[in-house]
């Protein structure tokens, strides 16, 4: 189009056409993206200070603007339920941020040793990110079913005293989820590792050998500080997986037993939209907000600088 | 740039165009009504067809906006989405004490002319009436009477265990323990809260009666909710833990009800659209399977209604929804409807010779707790409390429910603290 390619117009164009186009070519940029940012000015940040507000006022049913202060914030501190979310989400999130980087990361260096047939490897490691959450937790709820899944399968094997029902287990049902999770997720952070594995130079690994490094220790002080770009693109990743999951508790366990293996948000959406209590829900919905930005921040800004001074 | 700012301007204009004709063609259809429902499985949706004919029948429009999943969840959602934008459907499906929330939001329009032409008061049954009512105007019609309190059984593993159909809770953990000794499930279920609740619910009423069934979880008494009587309620409802499967977590109410159509379980506690899925697998009411009150319950009746609220609307569309209302108590679709869905029609005074034995036997006893007052709203499905109330007392119920070690006098203070807490 002539219009990105002023350069290529015909020499003899007239002067006042050139800079016209030179103005328009400055501005088109910010034209193009000026709806999307508007979008999402609105639309996300808009809509969080709309539910910064609804979180202090006693709306229900539907949106009020009676402001009750931050009364529906002492409410979900003393909600029982709040406290098992949040404790849930520490621990699913914990648990399946570090366990899928150690997989991925294991993974992504077996499968970097220039192994046969690495490219259908690769495939099938990668395939569960294909699925949604909704798949993954249907299938995981038949396998973690004590009476259809595992259990059952090796209790035929003769077997009669295995137990596996951490899914009928209130104290364990939140590890079904993390199981789950990270079956989907690892793959795609071994993909990630293993751009970043090839990504390293490989003259630097020579020298090291050189030196009179072992393999280990060239992987350990090596290989792995060089990862440490992907290390922070796949936390931010799976962080914030962790944080917005909702589907995989609603197919893999519906919240239950009882609620407990409710996360943040499966707790956020049963309270705004089906209890009819849209006040103490937008509460909790600013309270996740708050987690996600305690963490990130702090995360953020310190690689951010790091990799400036670096 | 010529072609980029006529292009921008053409889909401006077909934008604006297209906004402006749907405007004009909302506000052309004023004959219509439009009902959100959420009728959408089979039988459910053939049933909602016959109104639809019907009200074309006498010339008006129908509008289906019908919203499947959930149990009437995204229906929700979509139907404050739309009140919020000021456009709500002429009619949608709403229940319970939600009747009483959209009136108080002043959203309602009444019926009166309608009740009154068609002899409401007479027609229905007092508590049902009241249900209906907002401010002492009708503002809702109600469509069906769902019963909650239902014992189902399979005929042949009663057969093999050597029991008849418990009528009290002692005699259902005799039977139960039979039945596991033959080798079956005993009382199948589903873990889900509405689940444990809806058989939390029948426990209390066994135990208890309908007046403190009345107190605690319709007037929400902390006396009753806290008391020697909830305490003995929470610890007859674990000990049915006993005669479930350990695999229940998550199971669908229909899952359940499955295991008993083929065999494999015994018994279950659910309300009679349970019913749907025995007559879906072409079995015969009192020979392929059984139905009873919930043990010790026989002389409570806890209702689930069904019912369709009015919005306030203008002019055209506002005669059509009066015909709406008129139409859905009419015996056409009574019987239609209810036919399909397993529950009984809301007005009693219809010939029941199409409906089988328990829907037969679910009538008698509507009509016999209503003058008895042992009629009494569902806590379980919406009929009692508000939303928030409800919920919180499915947490507590759910929790100690599946807890291992939760006393039953903690879970009584919980549920003190829940009613407080959500009001």
């Amino acid at each position: 189009m002539s219009l990105t390619s002023p350069a290529a117009q015909p020499a003899a164009a007239s002067g006042s056409r050139r800079s016209h186009a030179g103005l328009l070519q400055a501005w088109l940029p910010k034209l193009v993206l000026a709806p999307s940012v508007a979008i999402s000015l609105l639309f996300v940040y808009g809509f969080m200070l709309w539910t910064f507000i609804l979180s202090l006022t006693n709306s229900r049913m539907l949106p009020s603007y009676e402001f009750v202060g931050f009364g529906q914030y002492a409410r979900l501190m003393a909600n029982d339920r709040w406290w098992v979310a949040s404790t849930n989400l520490v621990l699913f999130g914990g648990l399946f941020v570090a366990i899928c980087l150690v997989l991925g990361l294991l993974l992504a260096i077996l499968l970097d040793q220039r192994i046969r047939q690495e490219g259908a490897l690769r495939t099938v490691y990668l395939y569960p990110m294909a699925l949604s959450f909704i798949v993954t937790g249907v299938v995981w709820k038949w396998l973690l079913n004590p009476g259809l899944g595992v259990q059952a399968m090796v209790r035929g094997w003769g077997f009669e005293n295995f137990r596996f029902d951490w899914i009928t287990d209130p104290d364990m049902a939140v590890y079904t989820l993390v199981i789950a999770a990270v079956w989907q997720a690892s793959g795609f952070v071994m993909a990630l590792f293993l751009a970043g594995l090839r990504g390293i130079d490989d003259s630097i690994v020579k020298a090291a050998q050189l030196d009179g490094a072992s393999l280990p220790r060239i992987y350990w002080r090596v290989v792995i500080p060089c990862l440490r770009p992907v290390v922070f693109s796949a936390v931010m990743i799976l962080s914030h997986i962790a944080i917005k999951s909702f589907d995989l508790v609603v197919a893999l366990t519906g919240g239950g037993p009882g609620y407990a293996s409710d996360l943040p948000a499966t707790f956020m959406y049963a309270h705004a939209f089906t209890r009819a209590q849209i006040g103490l829900g937008s509460a909790s919905a600013m309270l996740m907000l708050g987690g996600v930005l305690a963490i990130l921040i702090p995360y953020l800004y310190s690689e951010l600088r790091n990799r400036r001074h670096g | 740039m010529p072609t980029f700012k006529t292009s921008f301007k053409k889909t401006a204009l077909a934008l604006a165009t297209s906004v402006t004709a749907s405007l004009a063609f909302a506000s052309a259809q004023a004959a219509e009504v439009e009902v959100l429902h959420w009728w959408t499985s089979g039988g459910e949706a053939r049933a909602a067809n016959v109104l639809k004919e019907l009200m074309e029948a006498e010339g008006y429009g129908w509008e289906d906006f019908a919203v499947a999943g959930g149990g009437g969840e995204t229906a929700m959602t979509v139907l404050k989405s739309r009140a919020m934008s000021g456009n709500p459907p002429s009619a949608a499906q709403i229940k319970g004490p939600e009747i009483q929330e959209w009136g108080e939001l002043g959203l309602l329009g009444e019926l009166d002319e309608v009740a009154a032409a068609e002899g409401w008061d007479e027609l229905l049954p007092g508590t049902v009436a009241e249900v209906m009512r907002h401010d002492g105007q009708y503002v809702a019609v109600p469509v069906n009477v769902h019963r909650v309190n239902w014992l189902w059984a399979n005929p042949e593993v009663l057969e093999a265990a050597g029991v008849e159909m418990p009528t009290t809770l002692d005699e259902l953990f005799a039977a139960g323990e039979a039945i596991r000794e033959a080798g079956f499930i005993p009382l199948a279920h589903g873990g889900q809260a509405w689940q444990d609740a809806t058989v939390f619910e029948s426990v209390l009423l066994a135990t208890g009666g309908t007046a403190f069934y009345q107190q605690a979880l319709v007037d929400l008494d902390p006396e009753a909710l806290g008391g020697e009587q909830m305490v003995e309620a929470l610890t007859t409802f674990k000990r049915l833990r006993e005669l479930m499967d350990d695999d229940m977590s998550g199971r669908d109410w229909n899952i359940a009800t499955s295991m008993v159509i083929e065999g494999s379980a015994g018994m279950q506690l659910m309300g009679d659209w349970a019913k749907g899925e025995f007559t879906a697998a072409g079995l015969t009411a009192g020979e392929d399977y059984l139905c009873a009150a919930a043990p010790g319950t026989q002389d409570a009746f806890t209702f689930n209604i069904d019912s369709l609220a009015m919005f306030r609307v203008e002019g055209e569309e506002r005669e059509a929804q009066h015909a709406l209302a008129r139409l859905v108590l009419e015996p056409t679709f009574q019987e239609a409807f209810n036919l399909a869905k397993g529950s009984i029609p809301a007005r009693p005074d219809l010939d029941m010779s199409e409906f089988d034995s328990c829907a037969r036997q679910s009538l008698d006893d509507f009509q016999r707790t209503a003058e008895e007052g042992g009629l009494v709203p569902s806590m379980a499905h919406g009929m009692a409390v508000r939303a928030d109330v409800q919920g919180a007392i499915f947490d507590v119920v759910t929790n100690y429910f599946n807890s291992r070690d939760m006393a039953a006098e903690e879970a009584a203070r919980r549920m003190v603290n829940a009613a407080q807490a959500a009001l």
